[in-house]
């Protein structure tokens, strides 16, 4: 990878750009990247292991706390494949709130994301607005649900907090400011010169990439595929809801602005929609704790991409096996094709334009002997055979320390 | 000789220019938080900020050039801090000045760019490094447009010396007006010159964490820092030295607190311009300074030209 000439730049694990940690080796050749490398890994938590030793309601709110940004998508992934499971009917109120939390957090993450975009671009100016306003909804979202984020709005079966006409209304002001706010945002996006000389031809993801390398969400939508849950397989509410699918040809990151910005005005006009059609009746169905067996695979528009989620039951309390696919994972490997050739300047927003989110992919790693084509798992007790002799290698002997602490239990 | 250690450390010298620099910095802080709908720092943040790198550990990196390493915050400020010595603010006349003044002013303020390249290239970290590079690459953009417009308001008045100049353009008053162009020029280059948005490109927070002074830290940091505010400081009152010559007339006191209105006026601009822009990329910045500033410039001195031979002496 090194060559004369060439610097080797570490992009993380720790870095100002990034929120999370993650790695990314960059070669550069004066401003210029020449080769990239992506390592996942830093932020794993077991979280799918976990699942399996919790009852589905623990692991209602684990799974809520996968991403904090869209943790009701994963929370209503998860919810809705138990209740397919289950065989129950949602009540029409629930589907309706859940789609109204839903569409809120979108709001609440592109916001975020553009003001994330403004940062890495130079551009604070656009972070310190856009997370002024954001503040607008997440104040909202604590008034509906109890929480600004991990909003804990779902049961199985239902919702646990109903909304009121009161509520209502307020929601219906808080749009009407952030319509406002967004038009602002979405003249500036086509107006200012350095915003666009900034985002315009940069980080260029072809459509025939884009099918090829699976990528998922706005990313996707930005180089003009046209795909989104909510239309192609609607939950919830949205085969109710009247509203489009935005996606733009531009196939950049200037593009990925754009769609996210008509996003936002469709999530406005989605939020109206449901306070406007939302059926009364209750809010929730019982479900008994012991889920029968079977499995079922759910799909759900988070605001970065499809979700995906498996779980299988095996007619105890607590879930067999639990799968999560997080939008991210999906979209990181476009990265180093966004950035063929492209400028180290470019490499925070090209990384930031597909609104990663590591906590969300992070993943157990098996390594493949490729010689041997044969999969090198290393248990406990390997690991720590591998780690003494390493460091043995390295002139630090735990043997004497070892037999020390074996005398002394 | 005490008289001149006076100037030197006291005033306009040393003592004045680190007041006035830390004042510089929280109205450029406030006015920038302020423009971003903040509530921005309060008056002492500045000074704080100094006292607490000032109290810091300092680390030097192992692979660094030692000497050089912490030579290097003190040269740049010795720098800035001369250049002031050669700017006439609040009167007639600089501190010392001589025919030929303006290119040593021009020249002393280039060595703080020096210096941060030197700093960056002996700290021996990437990202310092790939700063450093990014902040001499700058220099031959924006360096020539601002020599550019800072000597066609001299080649107006005829002579080498700003002192002259401020004199020149007092006796002549209408004739500031002709170097407004040259102006607009010199505050866009002063931010290339300062590393302000939209060009902190050697110091780009989410490329290159810091740039050169990525490796920086306490006593050594703070007096760069410093650098950078003084700097500021010094710059704005050169362009107000030139571009904005008036009120000579007028008492010492009153024309002293001119001259801070004056200061902090192309103060609030810079604040104002480094709100509403993206910070550019490098190739970006020197195609905006190649096409459009270094022509401006130029025009800007063949106006001048012409005015000379047609306006009255």
């Amino acid at each position: 990878m090194h060559e004369a000439g060439e610097v080797n730049i570490p992009f993380g694990p720790q870095h100002p750009a990034l929120k999370e940690p993650e790695s990314f080796l960059i070669s550069l050749r004066g401003e210029k990247i020449t080769a990239m490398s992506v390592r996942l890994g830093y932020n794993h938590r077991g979280i799918e292991k976990a699942c399996e030793e919790r009852t589905y309601t623990q692991d209602l709110y684990l799974v809520e706390r996968i991403c904090g940004i869209c943790s009701h998508s994963h929370s209503t992934c998860f919810v809705q494949a138990v209740e397919e499971i289950v065989g129950i009917e949602l009540p029409a109120r629930a589907k309706y709130i859940r789609t109204l939390i839903g569409e809120l957090e979108r709001i609440h993450s592109h916001l975020l994301w553009l003001g994330v975009a403004g940062h890495e671009i130079g551009f604070d100016t656009l972070l310190m607005y856009t997370w002024r306003d954001r503040e607008v909804v997440m104040d909202l979202l604590a008034k509906l649900t109890g929480n600004r984020v991990n909003y804990g709005i779902n049961s199985i079966g239902g919702v646990r907090r109903d909304i009121s006409p009161a509520q209502k209304e307020e929601t219906l002001r808080a749009m009407d400011l952030l319509q406002e706010r967004t038009k602002y945002y979405i003249s500036l996006a086509k107006d200012e010169t350095t915003l666009i000389k900034r985002l315009s031809g940069v980080g260029v993801l072809s459509n025939e990439d884009a099918k090829r390398l699976g990528a998922v969400g706005p990313t996707g939508r930005a180089s003009g595929l046209k795909r989104d849950v909510r239309k192609d397989d609607p939950y919830a509410a949205y085969a109710e809801l009247d509203f489009k699918v935005v996606t733009s040809n531009e196939c950049d990151v200037y593009g990925r602005t754009l769609v996210r910005l008509g996003e936002l005005m469709q999530s406005y006009s989605m939020v109206r929609q449901v306070i406007e059609k939302i059926p009364d009746g209750p809010i929730a169905v019982k479900v008994p704790r012991k889920i029968p067996a079977g499995e079922a695979v759910s799909r759900y528009e988070a605001p970065r991409g499809e979700d995906f989620h498996y779980v299988r039951s095996n007619g105890t309390e607590k879930p067999d096996r639990v799968k999560v696919r997080a939008p991210t994972l999906a979209n990181i490997q476009v990265v180093s094709k966004m950035l063929e050739n492209r400028y180290l300047a470019d490499m925070p927003i090209v990384v930031a334009a597909i609104d990663p989110c590591f906590s969300c992919t992070d993943r157990l790693i098996a390594v493949y002997d490729s010689g041997k084509k044969a999969k090198n798992t290393l248990v406990w007790e390997s690991l720590r055979i591998k780690g003494i002799k390493w460091y043995k290698k390295q002139g630090v002997d735990f043997a004497p320390l070892n037999k020390k602490l074996t005398q002394l239990l | 000789m005490l008289k001149a250690l006076f100037h030197i450390l006291i005033f306009p010298g040393f003592l004045f220019l680190f007041i006035f620099g830390l004042v510089a910095e929280y109205v450029d802080r406030k006015l920038y938080a302020r423009f971003q709908n903040r509530v921005g720092p309060p008056w002492f943040q500045p000074l704080a900020d100094f006292i607490k790198l000032a109290t810091k550990e300092e680390i030097i990196p192992e692979e660094a050039d030692a000497a050089v390493f912490k030579l290097i915050p003190l040269c740049a400020l010795t720098a800035t801090i001369t250049a002031m010595l050669y700017i006439p603010v609040w009167s007639a006349t600089a501190v010392f000045h001589f025919n030929g003044d303006i290119i040593v002013v021009l020249y002393l303020l280039t060595i703080p760019t020096l210096c941060y390249f030197l700093g960056g290239w002996y700290s021996r970290s990437v990202y310092s490094m790939i700063g450093a590079i990014r902040s001499l690459t700058q220099l031959f953009a924006y360096e020539v447009p601002f020599f550019l417009c800072i000597l066609a308001p001299a080649l107006l008045a005829d002579t080498w010396s700003i002192s002259e100049m401020v004199v020149f353009y007092n006796k002549h008053l209408g004739y500031w007006f002709c170097n407004l162009l040259g102006f607009a020029v010199a505050i866009i280059s002063l931010l290339g010159k300062l590393e302000k948005v939209p060009f902190d490109i050697p110091e780009a927070e989410t490329e290159i964490v810091a740039g050169p002074f990525t490796e920086y830290g306490g006593r050594f940091l703070a007096f760069l820092k410093m650098t950078l505010n003084i700097e500021m400081v010094v710059g704005a009152s050169l362009l107000a030295a030139v571009f904005l010559p008036f009120g000579l007339n007028l008492k010492p006191a009153a024309l002293f607190v001119f001259y801070l209105i004056q200061v902090f006026f192309i103060i609030a601009l810079i604040s104002f311009l480094r709100t509403i822009f993206a910070r550019l990329r490098l190739d970006q910045m020197i195609n905006f300074c190649w096409k459009y500033l270094a022509p401006l410039a130029f025009l800007q001195v063949l106006i001048n030209l012409i005015l000379k031979i047609m306006l009255p002496r």
